[in-house]
């Protein structure tokens, strides 16, 4: 399908080789779910309300107290558009990833490793849909709304921090998925509790840490990087106290704990790669 | 009769073939039942009482909702979809057994299973991290009754939304419809009783609030003598209703049924 490079090529071809097999892949899957234009908007229409439940649930708390933990609706609101992006854009990335178990145990995944694609980006792209694009209407349009009612002075370093923090949020997340694949290489049965990661991260970040116990927030914070994803930078943009007291330069920290997370992830995905041995019988 | 008793038994069977995978989504469910106890013991924190419940109340509530996520199948769907979709259900039809009481009797030890493997875990690890209210042996009684109302109607619904499978062809787009309303008017996402008010009395007299809510109240002790029978009335009520539409609808469905052999 896609002609190897000759040898010798660098990193920089060789990453823009990758992203341009990705789209072509995507591409097929989109068209192939085009075919059913009725289903699609339908199923592009579920996906957004189905992500917009978690604004409800913000809006029913918000209608009886004015603060949850020290945070008015729009803060919460701002913490949730920016979690909320950020996962849907890496759960369209590589969300399908978490179906390697399911590849090794029919042992679909032999058929993937003899194609000349990564298998990484044959199961990322694999029944993509443009429905799941429907994922990105309710953040975008809650921090569309919610960004011009947060009570701070909008200065240029807070205006910079908000991209700044969403796509460092898809590289947390995306590091996270490919984590998380990973381990299926060695743990087959380990999807069902990884999905407290992935999902239970992303719904875990909607919400300020100040509600969560100390121990808690370090556990997010040290060991799965959660808090990097929309917390650290949004203390910053908020103006707000660390209430774990950390040093203000990790307000600043999350591109290099994203970027740090996806070299982990990168080596235990080659790590389980090499690792797997197909099914027996 | 006889051979419904045995569909449960290998349902049971089946679905707890592999617990570790089980155990797994267990760990998942505990992981969601302390982030939701922690934001409502902030919503509880900022509103004493509210709707009747106290703090421990709320965290108990939490953890209650994810142990019930398994056997009530909150998130919708059954295996009866695919054999439709695939023409199996030609198989099922030609057996000497009602359809609807074979796969009620699936779903029955579907859900026993999981209410051992995942039900069990999120209690424990709530009554280790925060303070739970314990029921008393009438109250669990009670609940018992109630969870098992619960799952009929939870069954009885997805019946529904599976044999419209006949109709559509796709139940991808209104399954997506109904884990919305399922999730929501439930009280999975927020308690029912912190809804505001008039939203509140709307989701109470939907089916859903029969999933998660009424068997919650019934476990905290909210629901006592007629209050309790009511609830569980309604739970009965409207299962009775929906699977007497699930009736109505196989006959339609059967009917309509063309089996491309070959």
């Amino acid at each position: 399908m896609v002609s190897e490079t000759a040898g010798g090529a660098g990193p920089l071809p060789r990453a823009g080789q990758a992203v341009s097999t990705y789209c072509l892949l995507a591409w097929t899957w989109i068209r192939a779910a085009a075919q059913y234009p009725v289903s699609l908007t339908l199923l592009a229409l579920g996906t957004m309300v189905t992500t917009g439940l978690d604004i409800m649930g913000i809006m029913v708390l918000f209608s009886r107290t004015p603060r949850i933990a020290g945070f008015t609706a729009s803060e919460v609101l701002f913490l949730y558009g920016t979690s909320a992006l950020a996962f849907a854009t890496s759960d369209i990335l590589l969300g399908t990833t978490e179906r390697l178990g399911e590849h090794v145990r029919e042992g679909t995944l032999d058929a993937l490793l003899v194609r000349p694609v990564s298998p990484l980006i044959q199961i990322a792209t694999e029944d993509f849909s443009p429905r799941r694009f429907g994922r990105l209407v309710p953040p975008t349009l809650v921090l569309a709304l919610a960004l011009p009612r947060l009570p701070i002075a909008w200065t240029p370093g807070r205006v910079a921090m908000v991209p700044v923090m969403v796509v460092s949020g898809v590289v947390i997340f995306a590091g996270l998925w490919v984590l998380c694949a990973a381990l299926q290489f060695v743990l087959l049965n380990s999807q069902g509790a990884t999905k407290a990661i992935t999902y239970g991260g992303a719904f875990l970040t909607q919400y300020p840490m100040t509600l969560f116990a100390r121990d808690f927030v370090r556990g997010v914070t040290f060991v799965v990087p959660l808090a990097f994803v929309n917390w650290a930078p949004a203390l910053y943009v908020l103006g707000r106290p660390d209430p774990l007291g950390l040093p203000g330069w990790t307000r600043f920290a999350s591109p290099v704990v994203g970027a740090a997370l996806c070299a982990v992830a990168a080596v235990a995905w080659r790590a389980g790669l090499r690792h797997y041995r197909s099914t027996g019988n | 009769m006889g051979v419904i008793p045995w569909v449960s038994w290998y349902a049971l069977r089946r679905h707890s073939a592999y617990p570790l995978g089980s155990m797994a989504e267990a760990v998942t469910n505990s992981f969601f039942g302390v982030v939701r106890a922690a934001i409502l013991l902030a919503l509880w924190h900022a509103r004493p009482g509210l709707g009747g419940y106290d703090a421990t109340d709320a965290v108990t509530y939490s953890f209650l909702t994810q142990a019930l996520i398994g056997p009530v199948q909150i998130f919708g769907g059954m295996e009866l979809a695919q054999r439709i979709r695939s023409g199996d259900v030609a198989i099922d039809l030609h057996r000497p057994v009602d359809l609807q009481a074979w796969w009620l009797a699936d779903d029955v030890g579907r859900a026993l299973s999981t209410l051992l493997l995942r039900a069990v875990p999120p209690m424990l690890v709530g009554a280790l991290l925060f303070t739970m209210r314990p029921p008393s042996p009438g109250e669990a009684a009670a609940f018992a009754v109630s969870a098992g109302l619960a799952v009929l109607l939870s069954f009885s619904l997805r019946y529904l939304v599976t044999l419209s499978m006949f109709w559509l062809h796709d139940e991808r787009g209104i399954n997506a419809v109904m884990l919305v309303l399922s999730m929501f008017f439930s009280g999975m996402i927020v308690p029912l009783v912190a809804f505001p008010e008039t939203l509140g009395n709307v989701a109470r007299a939907l089916p859903w609030s029969g999933l998660v809510q009424i068997p919650a109240d019934v476990f905290l002790g909210q629901r006592t003598g007629g209050a309790l029978l009511s609830g569980l009335a309604f739970q009965a009520a409207w299962a009775a209703g929906l699977l007497a539409a699930g009736r109505l609808l196989t006959h339609a469905a059967t009917r309509r049924l063309e089996a491309q052999g070959g």
